[in-house]
């Protein structure tokens, strides 16, 4: 077996929530080295303020959220309020070469951790602040959640149908956009390191991310000065294109039709149905002009079947059809188990949790997915003596002082 | 942060991109990076060209705003690989590369004679990622889908739309952002081991994998709880241990405010700060002035209690405009933002104060576009546009005859037998 990809690499966390955790997550399925630094007075919030918590009792090592977003690291107490603190956490800068923090911008500055101090003493350092706003500028110290910076950044307005409610991306779904930009920002830069011995300050807006997403409604009001709406599950260029009712109670398979040669193919498989021999169906812009009879007609077909009987039955016809898999099909689904994407580990307050493998492969240096998210401080005696190299006596004085605490 | 004139991260890596919709993305990040990226379309384009919108409604494949979008930064040639003259140019190309990104068909490109294999022989060095909807194996490989078939299969598209009516996706395709973001990620992981051992590999990236990030924390709600979370439209669930949901989009005087009853230290802090906002309009009820924010806990919160705060709130959201809301909520410190819509979005002072907006020139039309600039600032590099996306085979006489070394009669006799 090769060695891992990113075996050697070390990454030190100054981290909470989703999106310099999960950055360093996938840097961790890959064999770096991620310490995740904590305080025991102050842990991740995701180990305190968001469910679920096994057998729903409320824990620091119960969290489920916390569990998906951290497993393959180590993790440490550091109380960088108590004298010693700050230089200690110095220390594990110096060991690393990457920094990934998102606090508040400012917050490492008056910390005495911001970046100008930490190349000081760590010059090849790569460090990666993400935030909601960017590091700069009016709003720079804002407070925000990715749960409400969907809607700043245009996504919920887009999201519904024309006569209904808007809807929510359900969670921080822009903190994981941070999260790729994040990875593909540090990896660069120690690239570049690599070639030139330089490090690199890296500044991530989530708010500028997510519009990586959207650049269309961007470019559709500058251009031709309109503003993007809504569209429920339609497509300007194909018809029939939307989520079907199926069997079972709310359940749903999404399918799609982009040319009049798929058109036949949908009627040959729905039987030859005597609506579907209208000439008005023909064409996309006749499917077009009654996409709602058409929707309505194709809801009464697609009943018949379970979401999956539907998807497979359409794509071995060479239609473009997908089950709606629930959250709980996620886990069960042929394709994703495949792929080996979740990998049971044994967590000791937890049970069996299912972690989440990347999503993609590596042909040479596969992901390794071999440890648990850690307990609060459980690697505090083997990052620092172990890893770190500290004496244990030094150790010893650094918790009874409670700067590992 | 980094001037003009200094090199991209990515400077002197020489990308062929060969993709459609699903992973454009992936090449656009690389190219934001300063990496030379060559877009390879067939001869008469990518079929992508033709995604609308248009600029100025004119349907061209010159002129869609889409393509523009994420086909910026490449340089771009025409070459038909399905032939031995296009396909021994290619392979001329791939010597030289240091990634190939491809979105063709699982098993497309070993049928040409072009697979993995048969590349890495040629160079050993190179990485070559393959996008595709399902991943290049298994009992979903050969299967179709566009934007909304991925999104279903994901799992994410259970968790978006109002429960009365069906799941519903964003109107921009977001699987293949997820997508083209997600293989630029694992490409650059397979980069880093490249620089320790000097060998190439192939990434498999599966439209449908990407997408399940975003489901977080739906998945560990299954796990944990076997509760299988499902859309709630304007509200927000999963937040509670009663499974309490809050209201999450509230409509005001011209438009829609997201506003969210949080616990933690900023909602309390937030919860605070709009409760004495109300009150400066005199529409904060007594029950709220006399709420103990400190020691309010949402993750224990029940629906009544719930309800009966998110109602006042409401009525005095009402009574406010979008732009008043997001000046407040900056300088009260609450949590909490306006539903933008792209109006909103570009005249935003944070992004303007950043310089995130980048005036590009479209010489052919003779205007400049703004378009969003690059997705993050680096101490010692650019990122972001450095040249619009190319027109079709803008870039085949650069291509083939100042790097390849063709001569004029050979580059004539190409296009004649339509290989480029």
């Amino acid at each position: 077996m090769n060695r891992q990809a990113l075996a050697g690499l070390k990454v030190a966390e100054f981290a909470a929530y989703a999106a310099g955790p999960v950055t360093g997550k996938h840097l961790a399925d890959f064999g770096a080295t991620v310490v995740h630094i904590e305080s025991g007075g102050r842990p991740d919030g995701f180990r305190v303020q968001y469910p679920p918590f096994a057998g729903n009792i409320p824990g620091v090592n119960r969290s489920g959220t916390f569990a998906v977003c951290n497993n393959n690291k180590y993790d440490i107490t550091i109380d960088l309020k108590a004298p010693g603190g700050i230089d200690l956490a110095k220390e594990v800068v110096a060991w690393a070469d990457v920094v990934i923090e998102n606090f508040t911008p400012g917050t490492m500055d008056r910390l005495g951790l911001g970046y100008k101090e930490l190349s000081r003493i760590n010059p090849g350092l790569v460090m990666l602040s993400t935030c909601n706003q960017g590091a700069d500028g009016p709003h720079a110290s804002h407070p925000g959640f990715g749960s409400q910076l969907t809607s700043l950044s245009g996504f919920t307005y887009l999201t519904g149908f024309p006569d209904g409610p808007l809807s929510l991306l359900f969670g921080p779904y822009i903190d994981f956009i941070g999260v790729g930009y994040g990875v593909i920002a540090v990896l660069a830069a120690l690239d570049h390191r690599r070639r030139t011995g330089e490090g690199q300050y890296i500044d991530l807006a989530q708010y500028e991310n997510g519009l990586q997403f959207l650049g269309p409604i961007i470019l559709e009001y500058n251009a031709n000065g309109r503003v993007w709406e809504r569209a429920g599950n339609r497509c300007d260029y194909a018809a029939p294109h939307g989520v079907y009712p199926c069997q079972g109670e709310d359940r749903w398979c999404a399918l799609s039709v982009f040319s009049d040669e798929e058109w036949q193919k949908l009627r040959v498989l729905m039987g030859n149905p005597v609506w579907a021999a209208d000439a008005k169906f023909d064409t996309l812009l006749g499917r077009k002009q009654h996409e709602d009879e058409l929707d309505a007609k194709m809801a009464f077909w697609t009943a018949q079947y379970t979401p999956e009987e539907l998807m497979a039955k359409a794509q071995d016809a060479g239609l473009r059809a997908g089950a709606v898999n629930r959250i709980r099909d996620v886990y069960s689904d042929p394709q994703y188990a495949h792929r080996n994407i979740w990998r049971g580990l044994e967590h000791a307050e937890m049970g069996i949790f299912h972690f989440q493998g990347p999503p993609f492969e590596l042909s040479e240096t596969p992901a390794l997915i071999d440890r648990p998210s850690p307990l609060l401080g459980e690697h505090n005696e083997e990052f620092f003596c172990e890893i770190m190299g500290m004496s244990k006596e030094r150790f010893q004085g650094l918790v009874e002082r409670k700067v590992i605490a | 942060m980094a001037s003009q004139g200094q090199q991209g991260l990515l400077e002197g890596y020489r990308v062929l991109d060969l993709t459609d919709e699903l992973g454009w993305l992936t090449g656009k990040i690389m190219g934001d990076l300063g990496a030379d990226v060559i877009k390879v379309e067939k001869p008469g384009g990518d079929p992508g060209r033709n995604i609308g919108p248009f600029y100025h409604d004119i349907p061209h494949p010159e002129k869609s705003l889409t393509w523009w979008t994420y086909n910026n930064n490449k340089r771009g040639i025409t070459l038909d690989i399905t032939v031995p003259s296009g396909r021994d140019l290619f392979l001329r190309l791939a010597e030289k590369a240091d990634f190939i990104i491809e979105g063709f068909p699982p098993g497309y490109l070993e049928e040409i004679g072009l697979g993995y294999g048969k590349l890495h022989q040629l160079n050993p060095g190179l990485i070559l990622v393959s996008i595709t909807p399902f991943g290049l194996s298994g009992p979903y490989s050969n299967y179709r889908a566009s934007d909304l078939e991925i999104m279903a299969a994901s799992g994410l598209l259970t968790l978006f739309g109002s429960p009365d009516r069906p799941p519903v996706r964003v109107a921009v395709p977001q699987s293949y952002m997820w997508a083209g973001m997600s293989a630029a990620m694992g490409a650059l992981i397979a980069n880093y081991y490249r620089g320790v051992s000097g060998r190439g590999q192939h990434v498999d990236l599966s439209g449908q994998a990407s997408c399940l990030w975003a489901v977080t924390p739906a998945q560990a709600n299954w796990d944990v709880l076997e509760k299988d979370l499902t859309r709630d439209g304007e509200f927000i669930t999963g937040r509670s241990t009663t499974g309490a949901k809050m209201r999450a989009i509230y409509p005001c005087r011209d438009g829609y405010i997201n506003f969210i009853v949080y616990g933690g230290v900023a909602g309390r802090a937030t919860n605070k700060a709009l409760v004495a906002w109300m009150q400066e309009d005199n529409m904060a009820p007594q029950f709220l002035l006399d709420k103990v924010w400190d020691t309010f806990n949402i993750a224990t919160v029940t629906q009544e209690e719930i309800d009966e705060i998110e109602k006042p709130i409401a009525a005095f959201l009402a009574t406010k405009t979008k732009a008043e809301f997001f000046e407040n909520a900056i300088k009260r410190r609450m949590l909490g933002y306006p539903v933008a819509t792209a109006a909103d979005i570009v005249t935003d002072p944070q992004l303007k104060a950043r310089s995130f907006w980048q005036e590009i020139e479209h010489p052919e039309l003779g205007v400049k576009i703004t378009y969003p600039g690059g997705f993050g600032k680096f101490s010692g590099a650019p990122c972001g546009i450095r040249r619009r996306a190319p027109l079709i085979g803008e870039h085949n006489q650069e291509v083939y005859r100042e790097e390849l070394g063709l001569s004029s009669a050979e580059l004539v006799r190409l296009k004649e037998s339509g290989v480029i």
